[in-house]
């Protein structure tokens, strides 16, 4: 009998230097993975492990010989003898750049891994003058499970591709309008209610800034009551249907405040839909 | 199978399924599968969510499904698609089964299912000749009259191509209910022990009776529809219910309501003061197994998971172990421990499927069984036996002659359109968990209606109408829906509160399966100002059996 | 990958004109929709039927701004579903364009564009704005409109009549265009303009056309590549990439269908060659796109032209339409068995969209984002498939290589940079215009060509906006590669704009500054962020009577940098190039 079904691959093995040392890491790793397999801490901000790399940040940027310009490490593939800085003055400055250009753009004040990133690398906010322009946009609450305030955008990505084709694939969001004044938008700017959106909160779920937020973080916010410090967060299945998605319980004062599930789960890979993320108020009562 | 399997499918052919609403995440993978070229082929009465994913959407009429296979197996076989190698190999019946779908030809397929027969042709030719090939399904296949008529006819078409066994192709039923398959798995079924070994077996049985220390009841018992059965017999005087709400699931509603009330005694143990736990003598309050305890569940693709505790449970609520073991203590009995891992570990030494899942090895993302030991890497899919030179040691698979009988309730003069219930997005079977949050996709309980049958009846988008089945009838408002074609109407069932739906549906069901035809009601639809009277339909009956409380 | 078809369409409730539907009717019929109900109970969709008619989507918003003047929700509803495209991509895209309204703008008039750019910037293009509002015209104040030799220029984007560009000559008249050359040297790439009748195949054939691409049946595609390689073809349209090695790529690609594309969107502020090149000899566009096609193996040629250029737009559809007609398109493209075809789009209005990868996605139907290069067009170019993107004028000396030979070709020009080379000139010039010169002719005799300065040249634009300036000291700089390289600088597109010393530099650079502001996509960090800060640095100078501090000078250097290093593309690596070069000559930061 034939059976033509094998999924096995054979996966060859790459080569490269990264600062001076040798790495072998599977052909078709990208630099930053390389980065990652030998221990060399790469800020990313528009980087997920669950979406398709869109290299817009540029914040993870390295030094390859033989490239005229600085190369986006979440995107590129390996190749065999790549020589690989990660810490030359160039990188330095042009991380240091996009660090200070975000930061004198929108509010950061919630995007803690961020301002880790911009303390390491000297960000330097003060030289930006003062009338400069930066996003102003109004806080939109158009229902009872998502907040949007786009000060806190720094355009990833992440959302639309979330909403887009690395998930859901409901496209109710796309980047609208052009360069500075690219804005995250549904339709002529609908009401999230009144457009595609099926709020399975994927796309607040990888936000990474709070730009984005579920409405019950928001509220603790807003009433000075979001602890995660006193956190619990408890991976379990969802009780809706079937297929058995993973949860991630984020517990405070023992009430369920949010609901994530693990980016690296071969179900979910950190995607739910609406009842899994937000069916959970019964519990307890 | 496994949910990763569709991504790489060629040709997937959705039946009776609406996952992009009822098995979102795992709509994820299949849309994945389209990403990277699938080619999706929808049978469903209606153009659901899913469908407007598929390259084809073939419209059948409600419970002309069998019609439909039995068509494309002949057309297969006509066509010389066959995989002749595997029938003769791996299979048995083909020569009956071939002579029996010989009389359903396209025209005649067109005929009974309203879908054109060329189109039948195309999904014959598409599923036969990929290298790929998956037929999934859920409730639009089993909640029928003769729901495993329907599932082995699906399962013919597997056979007759060889699109079983293999990785990337197979036959998928997509489970409903978080733990559905877990329920299987540890003998919640009637004639089953845990790891789906049969009480009849004494070989079998032995195992457990000596593990356990007492004899086991070697008779089967039955299932739910059954059990309505007994009482209405007056067989059947107590019931003990687990984690159901049979008071608002059940089709023909109000019967089984009645059914419930003439009981001597009713115990519920149940998270929410449901329906049927307001008729029950004594209720036990249960913790959210999800949330409040620790433990097990399956899921479609025979995952083994952990559930973790992450609340403390509110008041006397308990873990339903703890309160199972209390109750047996009461009984006399002694059960032992209640530690939700100590009994794991007891069924791994009887269950060999799952012998291999240490809670440990589950912590990680889960197996799927079987997974006999404690190096084995569990098993993404089933039937590969099917390929084995010696079919390691099994039967042939069968064929199964089946023929089309279409829904038990015909349509009639009285009652022209056709009623389906099925699930949308943001809410989950009678509402009792999914209600409680505010969703803004939310429209709650409506019937679905083509705008020509609604010009016919003279009804404009939201009115409220009379919904009538020969069991009585309802009051709900209409939507207009393109989508729908004419003399099919729609509803879900999650919202018993504002509309008793289960009061039209019919309670035919399946000897075999157990399930009742929730997919297929006769109705008639009346204006509020015209509409007769009929006993039911403002809920008063109800009312006075105390059981609305 | 699939991106964008497999998805959720939800319409809003609004609802479409008659005009509007009648309008997306005429780019895609209704019985050729994405999804097609056959039957009640039969209906066609899926991932195939939305891929092939996802690039539809630029011309279906090109229809509905022409009918409606902007792109209505109503009218987008029809055509999202006309395409099965989300309506929130498709809101994306159309609020990408220049030339896309997504807020009804009250008025049924014309909008007249007028450039505000370099040459236009000194020759008034502002008082001409307010004229033209003094008028009662709807104006819009916008970037480069390619029309440079006759500042200040407009566009007229026409509401209930043609678009427009008022200086253009009518279809029906036969003028010769504004042009000279080195006397002493046969033309090649301009010898048609203002002889042969651009809208006549006829015509063009009596004069040479279709000579070409008859030897490059005769001697097959990879002598094609092979003399291309031999005469030293690098690329026109400023990146000089070795064309051969381009169209290897491609051919050497199986199985999968390939595209040849004509970058005909030419928006670098300054140039304008192109456009001669499409208004007044057409046909040599589509011969020598066909000959890439040839050469490549590519079965479907597209020309992406800017939406500004209407005269040229109407000349290539008619001149396709010919060679259609005539068995030079289609089937069997002069007999030599493989099947050619070529689609025109239109850009609506997007300086980046000139950037390859930019344009494909804007062709393809998204947002006209470029993307990371590797992967580079040769194996994954327009829809993911193998394609080579040439510049027309690239395309025009390949038709001179087959038809002369290599030798021929490189009789001309130097060793490392052979060939003739077209150059703009505009601004403080005698005769601004379109000159053809050998490679390595100094800066100052092409100027001379065009009847040398008008004035005291204080500094020259080479390269546009995205190029340099240079001093008036330069001006026995050979114009190639390497040379113009060496001196800092670039040819870049072939702009040469020069400025004498009236000129109000801190408002010019300013104005280059803005430029960038306006068509920096958005997409990377340093180029969104870094455009916008570049140009607050010049305003505060401006406002500081144009004295530049040193923490300033250094904050412009250290934005240089990160965007020329960290940006995607070529629009972030050059976007400081002009402003820096212009505060190095003094040009702008000492106080006045």
């Amino acid at each position: 009998m034939t059976k033509t079904d094998d999924h096995a691959e054979t996966v060859t093995q790459v080569t490269v230097t990264i600062d001076g040392t040798d790495v072998t890491v599977d052909d078709g790793d990208t630099i930053l993975d390389a980065c990652n397999a030998h221990g060399v801490d790469t800020p990313t901000i528009c980087y997920a492990e669950n979406l398709t790399p869109v290299n817009v940040c540029r914040v993870c940027v390295v030094e390859v010989e033989g490239n005229r310009t600085l190369v986006p490490s979440c995107s590129r593939p390996v190749e065999e003898g790549m020589e690989i800085q990660t810490d030359s003055e160039r990188v330095r400055h042009s991380r240091k750049m996009v660090l200070e250009f975000l930061g004198s753009g929108v509010d950061l004040s919630q995007a803690t891994e961020i301002n880790e990133y911009s303390a390491r690398y000297g960000a330097d906010l003060s030289r930006y003058g003062d009338d400069r322009q930066v996003i102003d946009e109004p806080i939109l609450i158009q229902d009872e499970l998502y907040i949007r305030d786009y000060d806190k955008c720094v355009l990833c990505y992440q959302c639309v591709s979330a909403c887009g084709d690395d998930a859901q694939h409901t496209f109710a969001i796309s980047v609208a309008g052009r360069g500075f004044d690219n804005r995250i938008s549904t339709e002529f700017d609908a009401a999230l209610p009144d457009s595609a959106c099926v709020y399975c909160g994927n796309c607040v779920a990888v936000c990474p800034t709070g730009a984005l937020q579920f409405k019950s973080e928001f509220d603790l916010r807003q009433a000075d009551n979001w602890r995660e410090e006193d956190q619990t967060v408890t991976t379990t299945v969802c009780s809706y249907c079937g297929v058995g998605c993973n949860l991630e319980l984020h517990v405070q004062d023992n009430e369920i405040v949010k609901v994530t599930s693990p980016v690296d789960h071969s179900v979910t890979h950190g995607n739910l839909c609406i009842k899994g993320r937000f069916g959970y108020t019964y519990v307890g009562n | 199978m496994s949910y990763e399997e569709i991504e790489n499918a060629d040709v997937i052919l959705l039946w009776g399924s609406n996952a992009r609403e009822a098995h979102p995440i795992f709509f994820h993978h299949l849309m994945k599968g389209l990403d990277n070229g699938a080619k999706m082929y929808c049978v469903d009465p209606r153009r659901t969510s899913s469908s407007k994913f598929a390259d084809v959407w073939l419209g059948i009429d409600v419970g002309t499904d069998i019609a439909l296979s039995n068509a494309i197996a002949r057309e297969i076989i006509h066509a010389g698609l066959t995989n002749p190698e595997f029938i003769a190999h791996s299979t048995q019946g083909y020569e009956e089964f071939a002579a029996s779908v010989e009389p359903y030809t396209l025209d005649v397929a067109a005929e009974i299912t309203g879908v054109p027969a060329e189109a039948i042709r195309e999904v014959a030719h598409a599923y036969a000749t990929g290298a790929k090939s998956q037929i999934l399904w859920t409730l639009g296949i089993t909640e029928h009259h003769n729901a495993v008529d329907n599932v082995v006819s699906l399962c013919n078409l597997a056979l007759l191509t060889g699109h079983v066994g293999r990785w990337g192709s197979g036959l998928v039923p997509l489970r409903g209910q978080n733990n559905v398959q877990g329920g299987g798995d540890m003998g919640a079924l009637p004639d089953k022990l845990p790891g789906f070994q049969n009480i009849d077996d004494a070989g079998a049985r032995g195992k457990f009776e000596a593990a356990y220390g007492m004899e086991l009841n070697p008779k089967p018992g039955i299932h739910l529809t059954l059990m309505f059965e007994a009482m209405e017999r007056g067989d059947m005087t107590a019931a003990y219910v687990v984690g159901e709400n049979p008071a608002d699931s059940e089709a023909d509603i109000e019967h089984a309501r009645a059914l419930l009330s003439g009981l001597d005694c009713l115990v519920v143990q149940d998270i929410f003061m449901t329906r049927t736990a307001e008729m029950a003598d004594v209720v036990f309050p249960a913790s959210v197994a999800w949330a409040e305890c620790d433990g097990t569940v399956t899921s479609s693709e025979r995952r083994v998971q952990r559930v973790r505790r992450a609340v403390t449970p509110p008041g006397e609520a308990r873990h339903d172990l703890d309160i199972m073991v209390a109750l047996a203590d009461r009984m006399g009995v002694d059960l032992g421990t209640s530690d939700p891992q100590s009994l794991w570990d007891e069924l791994r030494t009887l269950s060999p499927a799952h012998a291999g899942m240490s809670y440990e090895r589950l912590d990680d993302g889960g197996l799927q069984w079987p997974c006999p030991t404690l190096d084995h890497p569990g098993s993404p899919f089933l039937h590969s036996w099917l390929w084995a030179d010696d079919l390691e040691g099994r039967d042939p698979a069968p064929f199964s002659v089946v023929e089309h009988e279409g829904p038990k309730e015909q349509l009639t003069d009285e009652f022209p359109l056709r009623l389906t219930t099925g699930r949308s997005l943001d809410s989950y079977n009678t509402g009792v968990q999914s209600n409680g949050f505010t969703s803004p996709i939310r429209y709650g309980e409506a019937l679905d209606i083509n705008p020509g049958d609604a010009a016919d009846l003279d009804l404009s988008d939201g009115e409220r109408v009379q919904v009538s089945s020969p069991r009585g009838s309802v009051e709900m408002g209409i939507r207009i829906q393109p989508d729908i074609p004419r003399g099919l109407t729609f509803t879900t069932y999650h919202f018993p509160d504002l509309v008793d739906v289960n009061v039209l549906t019919n309670d035919a069901w399946d000897k075999r399966s157990g399930t009742s035809e929730f997919k297929a009601a006769a109705i008639r639809i009346d204006k509020l100002d015209t509409a007769p009277v009929v006993p039911g339909a403002d809920g008063s009956q109800l009312d006075a059996s105390g059981s609305r409380g | 990958m699939h991106r964008g078809l497999v998805a959720d369409l939800k319409l809003t409730v609004d609802t479409s004109t008659s005009d509007e539907r009648a309008a997306v009717d005429a780019v895609i019929s209704p019985d050729d929709h994405a999804v097609i109900h056959e039957t009640e109970r039969l209906v066609r969709g899926g991932t195939e039927r939305r891929r092939d008619r996802r690039h539809l989507l630029l011309p279906g918003l090109h229809a509905l701004q022409a009918t409606a003047g902007w792109i209505s929700p109503g009218g987008m509803n029809y055509l999202c579903a006309a395409l099965q495209v989300p309506p929130a991509e498709a809101f994306g895209v159309a609020s990408f364009y220049e030339l896309f309204r997504t807020d009804d703008p009250g008025h049924d008039q014309s909008v007249h564009h007028v450039c505000m750019d370099t040459s236009c910037h000194i020759a008034g293009a502002e008082e001409f704005a307010q004229q033209l509002e003094s008028e009662g015209k709807q104006v819009h104040r916008g970037p480069c409109l390619g029309q440079c030799e006759r500042a200040p220029a407009r566009f007229v984007q026409g509401r209930n009549e043609p678009d427009h560009v008022p200086a253009d000559v009518p279809d029906e008249l036969f003028v010769l265009p504004q042009r000279a050359a080195d006397p002493d040297v046969e033309l090649r790439l301009l010898q048609r303009l203002g002889v042969v009748d651009p809208t006549s195949l006829s015509s063009y054939r009596e004069h040479g056309g279709y000579v070409a691409l008859a030897r490059a049946v005769e001697i097959g595609p990879q002598a094609v590549i092979d003399a291309v390689r031999a005469a030293g073809l690098s690329g026109r349209g400023g990146a000089a990439f070795p064309t051969a090695i381009k169209w290897q790529g491609v051919a050497d690609e199986q199985g999968r269908p390939k595209h040849v594309i004509a970058n005909a969107d030419e928006s670098e502020p300054g140039t304008f060659k192109d456009r001669h090149l499409m208004e007044h000899d057409p046909f040599s566009l589509i011969e020598g796109l066909t000959l890439a096609g040839l050469a490549t193996g590519a079965e479907n040629g597209w020309i992406y032209i800017r939406g500004e250029y209407p005269l040229a737009t109407r000349r290539l559809a008619n001149a396709i339409e010919q060679c259609r007609t005539a068995g030079l398109l289609g089937a069997d493209v002069l007999g030599s068995g493989h099947r050619f075809d070529i689609e025109l789009r239109r850009g609506a209005g997007a300086y980046i969209c000139g950037e390859e990868t930019a344009l494909m996605e804007s062709m393809a139907g998204f947002r006209g984002e470029p993307r990371n290069k590797p992967p580079f067009p040769s194996t994954h170019g327009l829809f993911g498939e193998p394609t080579a993107v040439n510049n027309p004028e690239t395309l025009l000396n390949a038709l001179v290589i087959v038809e002369h030979g290599p030798e021929s070709f490189r009789r001309v020009g130097t060793e490392q940079s052979p060939g003739t080379r077209l150059f703009c000139l505009s601004g403080h010039v005698a005769t601004p215009g379109v000159y053809e010169v050998p490679m390595g002719t100094t800066l100052g005799a092409v100027i001379d060509l065009a009847g040398g300065a008008t004035g005291t040249t204080r500094a020259i634009l080479m390269g546009g906006a995205a190029g340099s300036f240079i001093g008036a000291d330069q001006l026995d700089m050979p114009l190639t590669q390497g040379d113009t390289r060496e001196r800092g600088t670039t040819l870049g597109s072939g702009v040469i704009t020069l400025f004498d010393d009236s000129v109000d530099f801190t408002s010019l650079v300013l104005r280059i500054a803005e430029f960038f502001k306006g068509e920096s996509c958005g997409q990377c960090v340093p180029c969104r962020v870094g455009v916008v800060r570049q140009h607050e640095v010049l305003v505060e100078m401006s406002a500081n009577g144009g004295a530049l501090r040193n923490d300033r000078n250094t904050l412009i250097d250290d934005m240089a940098v990160a965007m020329a290093d960290a940006s995607i593309c070529g629009l972030g690596h050059t976007a400081s190039g002009a402003v820096q070069s212009a505060i190095r000559l003094g040009l702008i930061g000492s106080a006045t």
